[in-house]
């Protein structure tokens, strides 16, 4: 199981004819995600090589869903078509098929092009769109799994923990906090770290709590919004599972960008603090250092009575 | 991106948004002749910075550090008045309540007509992140701080979201209208600007525009009487103009050279520097860092596929700054190898010199081979295995206490 993407789901690679796009297609064949070719737009009928084996490219994303009934897309367009390939993506799943993933890596899009862009999915209801400027998802399987994004593979394993985050490399950091304490993932999504994104925390939570496989949930945050605050309220009501928690950012100057779009505060609001104190009076457990996130998940998972020792 | 308001104000004036007649200056000569051309018996002369609370903040001498003169936007009835303000506030440090202490270096001023003002308004645009959509935030408690309004009466901020596939709607337009008390005239006015102001908002990609005050003159117009105006800094490539506007006297200029190779830099008060790899890391670093007692002298992620060039880049801007007493590098190898970072922390070292205290941590891809390379090295490279050693060694190396 896991959450909206199964390990075998069959992926497509928008601008997998670039290089950043080759580059990951080929890491995501050797993981073992099922990619069944890609998208980019003058190209159609070439193929690609990924680790020894041709796939196919089409100029469009309807053609291209329709030859292979693809159930996802990973978007590794340069910022300045990318509004506009999550748009296609989302319209050519809509009408082939009426469902679909689109999972948008690129960072640096502008963020009036994803007001439009959000609008227009969420007028699409079968369709989810998760990013921009964000890792991608992954669900582990039993050798190989879906890994739709640019991860490392090899640090994740099947398991039972949900990880959802704002941030890249803090992800594989919890990653490697719940290996440290013998605990695989479910699904890892990365929600990206713009003002404007599509998945949220709560729908993530949401899936999760829904999820089978999932036990246990690890919620990373970051400065600026409130969409932590709100998530955190939502859990209160919604969720049964425990939930561990971390934000980054304690110590960001207010009113300076740090690196992610979306990680400022400003007016005084989106500071680590609130989000922190949103988080425990959701009884969310956190960690104030991420070293220490596997540790307090451990303690999460006996209080739970889902371990033992 | 932020820009002045005097180029705020061209910008409205452009796009039909009602402004005052106004004179961009750099010199007192300049000054005085923006008074003689405006035929105005009253007129505003405004120190331009980046920065808010400019009337209610104070002037200082750059030398001998004496105050100058209490406040940076004044009201001038006289040649003589523009003469003495602009002597004042041209070449001198601004201090307000934004600034900081340090204040900012007044090179522009902008010297405008008087308004005949009935009543002043607070308009805003920006990005709302939670509706994810354009919002526009107006209340009739014009030239106030509008965080106070609204923390304290929030009854008096109306706002409208726009939704981006319908756009700006008349009804929207009217009922926030309403809200501020307009009728006739000065109604029509606001009808007219808004419009103008939403679409500027979007073809020239703002994050914010705010206009406090928003005056209604006596004759019933609505005129923007200040202008605030930033850019969505990811929008850059479809605006090239942006690159005149842009005053680079205004940002950092270590941070401009960190974005010219690729690297995120933000400078902070501390001594351990931070080298990175991803934005969220690299804030729990720092954070990381504070909890184990030490202070972290930067931000500065190296992003996701850095060489070893961008981290030799990174390594000489932290060692720019003279507080910093040691470095901590802390990366996480996804599309980053370790080995890669490894050889980079060491061809920098040697290149530089480095004399502080380094520890670093290596995890994720080939990190094995990453630390044998700094094994190998007879530098004085501290390893560290997880992000918690790395900080409590870096604090004790520099001799805090953790």
């Amino acid at each position: 199981m896991g959450i909206w993407i199964e390990e075998n789901a069959k992926v497509l690679v928008q601008g997998i004819t670039g290089k950043q796009g080759m580059f990951h297609a080929d890491k995501m064949v050797e993981y073992g995600t099922n990619i069944v070719g890609g998208c980019t737009p003058g190209k159609g009928g070439q193929t690609v090589e990924l680790q020894g084996k041709p796939y196919p490219v089409w100029n469009s994303m309807f053609e291209a869903i329709e030859a292979t009934d693809a159930d996802a897309t990973v978007i590794y367009v340069p910022p300045p078509f990318a509004g506009e390939a999550i748009m296609e993506a989302a319209d050519a799943f809509d009408q082939v098929k009426g469902e679909g993933v689109v999972v948008c890596i690129t960072e640096g899009i502008p963020t009036l092009d994803m007001v439009k862009a959000v609008a227009f999915v969420e007028n699409r209801p079968g369709v989810r769109l998760i990013g921009p400027n964000c890792p991608g998802i992954i669900t582990p399987g039993d050798g190989g799994g879906a890994k739709i994004g640019i991860m490392p593979g090899h640090i994740h394993a099947k398991g039972r923990i949900g990880i959802v985050s704002k941030s890249g490399t803090l992800t594989y950091e919890a990653v490697a906090q719940t290996m440290s304490i013998g605990e695989g993932q479910s699904t890892c999504v990365g929600i990206g770290g713009d003002p404007v994104n599509g998945t949220g925390f709560i729908d993530c939570l949401a899936a999760f709590e829904a999820d089978s496989q999932t036990e246990a949930i690890v919620m990373i945050g970051e400065i600026g919004g409130n969409a932590e605050q709100e998530a955190a309220a939502w859990a209160k009501e919604n969720v049964t599972k425990p939930i561990v928690g971390f934000v980054a950012g304690a110590t960001a100057p207010p009113g300076k960008r740090m690196g992610h779009a979306g990680a400022i505060i400003s007016g005084g609001k989106g500071t680590a603090e609130e989000k922190f104190e949103a988080f425990e009076a959701a009884g969310i457990a956190c960690a104030k250092d991420p070293s220490e996130l596997g540790a307090v998940l451990l303690e999460a998972l006996k209080k739970a009575g889902l371990r033992n020792e | 991106m932020n820009i002045h308001e005097y180029q705020g104000k061209a910008l409205f004036k452009a796009n039909g948004v009602k402004v005052l007649d106004g004179v961009h200056c750099t010199s007192v000569d300049e000054a005085l002749s923006a008074y003689d051309s405006l035929n105005s018996k009253v007129v505003a002369v405004k120190s331009q910075i980046h920065a808010g609370g400019r009337g209610k903040g104070n002037l200082y001498c750059p030398n001998t550090g004496d105050l100058l003169m209490e406040g940076g936007v004044k009201i001038a009835f006289s040649r003589d008045d523009v003469e003495n303000y602009a002597t004042n506030i041209l070449g001198h440090i601004l201090v307000t309540k934004q600034t900081g202490e340090e204040g900012k270096i007044v090179n522009h001023l902008y010297v405008e007509s008087g308004c005949d003002i009935a009543h002043e308004y607070y308009l805003a645009l920006l990005v709302d992140r939670e509706k994810k959509s354009v919002l526009i935030m107006a209340s009739t408690e014009g030239g106030m701080d509008i965080e106070e309004v609204a923390e304290e009466t929030p009854e008096l901020l109306h706002k409208v979201n726009v939704d981006p596939n319908a756009g700006l709607m008349g009804y929207q337009i009217r009922d926030l209208g309403l809200a501020l008390g307009l009728s006739g005239a000065a109604h029509k006015s606001f009808g007219k600007m808004l419009r103008s102001l939403y679409a500027l908002f979007v073809k020239e990609d703002c994050a914010m525009v705010e206009i406090n005050p928003l005056v209604r003159t006596g004759g019933d117009e609505m005129v923007a009487l200040d202008a605030k105006v930033s850019f969505d800094e990811n929008a850059e490539f479809r605006h090239k103009d942006w690159d005149e506007i842009r005053d680079l006297s205004e940002e950092e200029d270590v941070e401009i050279r960190a974005k010219e190779t690729g690297l995120s830099y933000v400078k902070l008060d501390g001594n351990i520097g931070c080298l990175v790899n991803g934005a969220g890391l690299a804030m729990a670093t720092m954070d990381v860092i504070k909890l184990y007692g030490g202070e972290p002298a930067n931000f500065l992620d190296v992003g996701g596929g850095a060489n070893e060039e961008q981290v030799k880049t990174a390594f000489s801007i932290i060692l720019e700054d003279p507080n910093v007493k040691g470095i901590l590098v802390n990366i996480f190898g996804g599309i980053m190898r370790c080995d890669i970072i490894a050889r980079g922390v060491i061809a920098a070292t040697e290149a530089l010199d480095l004399n502080v205290p380094l520890v670093v941590r290596l995890a994720g891809t080939n990190v094995d081979e990453g630390k044998a390379i700094l094994a190998a090295s007879t530098l004085n490279i501290h390893p560290a295995d997880d992000l918690a050693e790395g900080a409590q060694k870096i604090v004790q190396l520099i001799g805090g206490e953790v």
